[in-house]
């Protein structure tokens, strides 16, 4: 077993100054690998951390959200659904809520205007994003402008917290009454309604019972609002296919260079040591250790690298992508995540197929006869 | 008079990255827990407003809201809107809810 | 200590550019002796060189080593039987650039899981022999010609092989580092070593300490001389 040990350690001694041997070279390699396992490890932690606070966050969601549907588009829901839905055994309790989208003009921002209860008609309290855009401060006034045209003033009377950013970051939060003659929705009418299902496991059955009961609904249970949040960047999306696109040919490129042969002083080397006694076993060893090197030293810092970026950073690579045209984003501060699973999958991911780009044009070089060295 | 092997400068070097790693998973799991207690003012909004989305992209309504949406919300303003907006590529609506 | 009988070696066998590079040599080597193979380029010296240190097999014929005969065995037994019998010397130093005259001398011992403190000892140890302690930490680039050779039969020595083979060692040498090579070569005779040296130099073969010269032309043995 020493003897095993001191044999590794030997050939990693002669790895390492071989390695040195041709720094520029090897260098340039360790630099790819870790900005390979950098981009795609930035793009894992950031979705799982997302994933992960959109869990942790709605956790508290309706457990129901019920939308009207007439001719295949959103329309709004009667005062009548919410009397029947309530009526419904297992249901527990039925909200009406009433909220839609206001387009900013002044800073193009597009917020969410939700009718509360507990504020005042002239006021409203506004989320961390809005105060942002709008330069707004509590006390101030903010205008904002209806459909028909005209603007209206309000004051803000709150600004919401930072640390609840994720999900009221373009909020704006107004008295229902005021809401519904800003944007002129009749009294009796909401934008859906919120329903509250006693057992959680008769959801499904309530969420049934509504599609018949009432012509046009359609049902959301909350397991499948947190389903869409688990796919959110899965494969198939935009970001993670680039990513992965880009990290794929990076790789093949560093594996075609590795492959497409060894210099004449590389194979002068082997030759050498076969001559002077190295068996094949021990010249693989040799090539397997320098391709550990490159891929363990690699991957540790892409994956520090991608951890610092994502986390203490605050993705400010991937944000600007998220973004798209949105005028209005939330600060990506997300609270750091880390699934093993991942992290071993990448680790595999990265450092096999690299080891064997390293090991196959090896084994051709590891079998040269020593007899030839002995003509040179 | 024998320097350092290389091979102790590099199993060092090993040792101390993917300590930091280690580190990283620990310091991941950390602030998990206590974040948690600072989430309570995002939950409780939540609660009170009975929110259903997070709020990552307020480009279009099926992007601000896709837990709300439906594979026509897209065509609602423009049929050709579905690739309209960057992070309408990124999220799909609820897969299971027609 | 080495023996062949009736050994030939054929390249690319049944083509066109067959050829019959040692045919039907049958020798004995001495144990504690220096055997000097000499014929012209092309006699096919390097070939019979290869053959009794066990670098290359035999087209046909048979080859013992110390009584065990290594004709046909496994490759890895053969590399086991060659790493410890055999020290090799070849006619350019073939030291690995880039790293130190120690590191140099080790090499060949790195495989066998020694303690590294013993074996920087030991190499130590032969490079003050071969009076090359001053340059043990140099590259191995900037030794001199005759240097590199010196640090090459240290390296032949690290594994204490009991044969010494080197195929034309002064070829690349003055005659004063020619000298000094075979005076060092000779002196391992007294070591107990067996040393097998292929060479058309007559600072070689004419040297004092050679025991026995061996002609070889065209693939096949003179007759002895001494």
């Amino acid at each position: 077993m020493r003897a095993l040990l001191e044999r590794h350690r030997a050939v990693l001694d002669f790895a390492l100054s071989s390695l040195g041997r041709r720094k520029g070279k090897n260098a340039a390699l360790l630099a790819v690998y870790a900005l390979v396992v950098f981009c795609l490890a930035s793009v894992v932690l950031f979705t799982q951390a997302l994933r992960r606070e959109a869990h942790v966050l709605l956790r508290d969601a309706p457990e129901l959200v019920v939308q009207r549907l007439t001719a295949g588009r959103h329309d709004l829901l009667p005062r009548e659904w919410l009397d029947a839905m309530a009526g419904l055994r297992g249901v527990s309790s039925v909200r009406g809520r009433l909220w839609g989208y206001l387009y900013d003009p002044l800073t193009r921002a597009n917020y969410t205007l939700m009718g509360v209860q507990g504020v005042a008609p002239g006021q409203i309290a506004i989320g961390p994003g809005v105060a942002s855009v709008t330069g707004a401060a509590e006390g101030d006034r903010l205008s904002l402008r209806g459909p028909g045209g005209d603007y209206e003033a309000f004051t803000v009377r709150e600004v919401l917290s930072s640390d609840a950013a994720l999900v009221s970051a373009d909020l704006v939060l107004m008295d229902e009454t005021k809401l519904r003659s800003f944007f002129s929705i009749a009294s009796g009418l909401y934008t859906d309604a919120a329903v509250s299902v006693a057992n959680e496991r008769e959801v499904l059955t309530v969420a049934g019972k509504v599609s018949r009961l009432l012509p046009g609904a359609r049902a959301i249970p909350r397991a499948e609002m947190l389903r869409t949040y688990d796919s959110i960047f899965d494969w198939r999306s935009g970001l993670a296919l680039l990513a992965f696109a880009g990290a794929v040919l990076a790789f093949t490129i560093v594996a075609w260079e590795k492959a497409s042969g060894l210099s004449a002083e590389e194979r002068r080397e082997i030759g050498i040591l076969k001559a002077i006694g190295w068996e094949t076993s021990d010249v693989l060893a040799l090539r397997l250790w320098e391709g550990a090197i490159t891929s363990l030293s690699g991957f540790a810092v892409g994956m520090l690298l991608a951890y610092a970026h994502v986390f203490l950073f605050r993705a400010a690579l991937l944000a600007p992508v998220l973004r798209g045209w949105s005028v209005l984003a939330p600060d990506l501060g997300l609270v750091p995540y880390v699934d093993p699973y991942q992290v071993v999958s990448l680790f595999f991911l990265t450092v096999v197929p690299y080891s064997a780009a390293t090991l196959v044009p090896s084994w051709r070089a590891a079998t040269v006869d020593p007899e030839a060295v002995m003509r040179t | 008079m024998s320097r350092p092997r290389p091979s102790t400068a590099f199993l060092a070097w090993l040792a101390l990255a993917y300590a930091l790693l280690g580190a990283a998973v620990i310091h991941a799991h950390l602030k998990q827990a206590v974040r948690r207690e600072a989430l309570s003012s995002a939950t409780a909004l939540v609660r009170r407003l009975g929110l259903t989305d997070l709020c990552l992209f307020t480009e279009a309504r099926y992007t601000r809201h896709p837990t709300q949406a439906d594979s026509f919300a897209a065509f609602q303003d423009h049929p050709g809107a579905r690739e309209h907006f960057p992070s309408g590529s990124l999220v799909s609506p609820p897969r299971r809810v027609p | 200590m080495i023996e062949l009988v009736e050994v030939r070696k054929i390249y690319h066998q049944g083509l066109p550019d067959e050829t019959v590079a040692v045919g039907g040599v049958t020798l004995t080597i001495a144990a504690n002796s220096v055997t000097v193979l000499r014929g012209p380029s092309g006699s096919g010296k390097t070939s019979l060189l290869s053959l009794i240190g066990g670098m290359a097999r035999p087209t046909s014929g048979r080859v013992w080593v110390a009584g065990r005969e290594i004709t046909s065995l496994p490759e890895r037994f053969l590399t086991a039987v060659r790493r410890n019998t055999f020290g090799f010397v070849f006619q350019h130093s073939n030291l690995v650039r880039g790293i130190t005259t120690l590191e140099n001398v080790m090499l060949p011992a790195y495989p066998l899981g020694g303690s590294r403190a013993s074996l920087e000892a030991r190499a130590e140890g032969l490079l003050e022999q071969l009076g090359l302690s001053h340059r043990a930490r140099a590259r191995a680039e900037w030794l001199s010609g005759g240097e590199a050779q010196r640090a090459a039969v240290a390296r032949a020595l690290i594994n204490e092989p009991q044969v010494i083979v080197a195929d034309e060692p002064t070829a690349h040498l003055d005659s004063k580092a020619s000298r000094e090579l075979m005076g060092i070569l000779a002196g391992l005779r007294t070591r107990g070593k067996t040393i097998v040296i292929a060479s058309h130099d007559p600072v070689v073969y004419e040297g004092a300490a050679v025991d026995r010269v061996i002609g070889i032309r065209d693939g096949r043995l003179d007759g002895d001389g001494r």
